[in-house]
């Protein structure tokens, strides 16, 4: 470890430390919000709850390694589907009525809104008779490896790994296959994707699945490094929607560059400034996004 | 003429309750108050336009922590004056950079605002003022506030039986309708909506300022909570939003629920209040009010077939 580590000054050395877990927080932030915008952008739900389906997945991973035994890889492999799943039958039982009754006006997006904040509160409900009030960490993988001169967690490491290769995979499917086509002619055109033999329902459906998946994946990975607790789920809900909105509605290239971007901000205002201002951080660039780009920031005009 | 006597009876019925009620029954009627106060403030703005707004808590939390800060320093009725400026001055700059735009950014905006303001707060009394937690030591009885809390309410629900007639309340139903139409009609959308919003804002600031005396000791984390906003939401919504008694009529009921909820099942209360808030949205989309007409005129039409 710090073999052949160049002498950096300590101003130089603060920086890029605070570029790097910017970068990896951000990862996880990037995915957060690609699954956000997969189910606000495919399936138009706008859902309120995403952070606690964040914290779902959380709590699991923690759960499994201390009275279980199992380690954070292999629980991954088993929160993902199961994330998948649960948002399936979300959307089957729950998401699928409010679309039917909505039809053609534009009520679903008030219902949605209404419906995912009661779901918040149901959850967040459960968290804190299953698990607790308290703060939940683990030390998993805690050692430092050498990152260009600066030391890192592996586990954050690792964390951004999964992040790096969900996301990048994700990308890759919606650009390259038939079944990234149908998502995206649903996300641009729902009126005129059924001209075109696609059943919107299921593309929907699979849409609200996968962006549960990757909450699931973003709230376990988010885990291996970071302490959270069962109340805090708006936190994350906040800032995934604020990231998607940087990066454009439907834009999953933007939320990525926007994720990344807002781990960065939020890693040097904790560093430079104070931790406890992280969400004032968020609301900021929410506020400039507002007044300058509505439209997102890499859209155009 | 009986639609303006029947409420004024029955405020000055509700003003005499507080003479004969034990401590704990006055404690639940100003609870009671301040919930159909805040319901009603809420619906003021989001009742017609449907921008739901999320910043309950953040709005009430703010009137709380300003007679908090304040109490010492300054006569009451300045620092009830304050807080409403305070309420408004942020209800302003929340409208003016969101209400220009799609409702969503509205939503996303009010979403986290009671967090945002509780951090900062907490951030700035930790570090500049080096004091968390203050008190509220005011001569103020349980009836004093109970009776500032009914007056508040009456304005309240006055207020909004005012706009109801008049040119405000008439853009906000088109607006709620249809924003193209609205638009079209010659109405200037953004300046409704800041109107509406702000008066709310400030009628849920004050809300927040009158009840604080009942805490005594206050920090952010007992007075932004998250609850009272959604709270407020689920009452206004099962009572119907968009009529003018429907926000009281929803809040009446669900507060003893949440009361004996609270009380009977401190640890599984969020579950319930979840629950039932799914289950509002589900099954009375628009209120009690608007489900026992359409099951009247149901039952109407029935009749006529048979005859």
């Amino acid at each position: 470890m710090g073999m052949g580590r160049p002498p950096l000054t300590q101003e130089h050395d603060m920086l890029l430390t605070t570029l790097i877990l910017g970068l990896v927080l951000g990862g996880t932030y990037a995915l957060l919000a690609l699954g956000l915008t997969l189910q606000y952008g495919i399936a138009r739900i706008m859902n309120l709850a995403y952070g606690e389906f964040t914290l779902i997945a959380a709590f699991v991973l923690v759960w499994a390694l201390q009275s279980e035994g199992i380690p954070p890889f292999v629980s991954l492999v088993v929160i993902a589907p199961a994330g998948y799943l649960f948002g399936w039958l979300l959307y089957a039982v729950m998401m699928r009525p409010l679309v039917q009754r909505s039809g053609a006006s534009g009520r679903l997006e008030v219902d949605s809104i209404l419906a995912t904040f009661g779901l918040l509160f149901l959850i967040q409900g459960v968290l804190l008779v299953v698990f607790g009030a308290n703060f939940t960490s683990i030390s998993y993988l805690d050692r430092g490896v050498n990152v260009f001169g600066v030391t890192v967690a592996l586990n954050r490491l690792i964390a951004f790994g999964i992040c790096v290769v969900t996301a990048g995979a994700l990308m890759i499917a919606l650009k390259r296959t038939r079944w990234g086509l149908t998502m995206r002619a649903v996300a641009l055109t729902p009126g005129s994707a059924p001209l075109v033999g696609i059943e919107v329902n299921k593309v929907a459906r699979q849409g609200f699945a996968l962006g549960t998946a990757l909450a699931a994946i973003g709230g376990a990975s988010m885990a291996m490094y970071q302490t959270f607790s069962a109340t805090g789920g708006v936190v994350f809900t906040m800032k995934a929607l604020v990231i998607v909105i940087m990066g454009g509605v439907g834009n999953v290239g933007g939320a990525l560059i926007a994720g990344l971007a807002l781990g960065l901000v939020e890693t040097f205002v904790a560093t430079a400034i104070d931790p406890g201002l992280t969400l004032a951080a968020t609301f900021a660039i929410f506020l400039v996004v507002l007044l300058w780009r509505p439209e997102g920031l890499f859209s155009k005009r | 003429m009986m639609k303006l006597i029947l409420p004024l009876i029955a405020l000055v019925v509700l003003a005499l309750v507080p003479l004969r009620l034990t401590d704990y029954g006055l404690g639940l009627m100003i609870g009671m108050v301040t919930y159909v106060t805040l319901a009603s403030a809420w619906a003021l703005f989001s009742g017609h336009t449907r921008y739901i707004s999320l910043a309950t808590a953040a709005f009430y939390g703010i009137g709380a922590y300003t007679v908090a800060v304040l109490n010492e320093a300054l006569p009451y009725p300045l620092v009830l004056l304050c807080a409403g400026l305070i309420g408004a001055g942020l209800a302003l700059v929340v409208g003016l950079s969101t209400l220009r735009l799609a409702g969503v950014y509205f939503v996303i905006f009010t979403f986290g605002l009671a967090e945002l303001v509780r951090q900062l707060l907490t951030w700035y009394e930790v570090n500049v003022t080096g004091t968390l937690g203050r008190y509220i030591f005011l001569d103020i009885t349980a009836r004093d506030i109970y009776w500032q809390m009914l007056g508040l309410c009456a304005v309240t629900i006055g207020l909004t039986a005012w706009i109801n007639r008049h040119r405000l309340g008439l853009a906000l139903k088109v607006i709620g309708d249809d924003e193209t139409v609205a638009a079209h009609s010659g109405i200037n959308l953004a300046r409704t909506k800041l109107i509406a919003f702000t008066l709310s804002a400030t009628i849920l600031t004050l809300a927040g300022a009158i009840a604080s005396p009942r805490w005594v000791y206050v920090e952010p984390a007992i007075v932004f909570n998250p609850t009272v906003s959604f709270l407020t939401v689920i009452m206004a919504l099962l009572g119907g939003a968009n009529r003018l008694w429907g926000p009281a009529l929803g809040a009446v009921p669900l507060f003893l629920v949440f009361e004996w909820l609270s009380a009977d099942f401190p640890d599984t209360y969020p579950i319930f209040l979840g629950l039932l808030f799914i289950g509002v949205v589900f099954l009375l989309p628009n209120g009690v009010l608007a489900g026992i007409e359409t099951l009247r005129a149901r039952r109407g039409k029935g009749k006529e077939v048979t005859a």
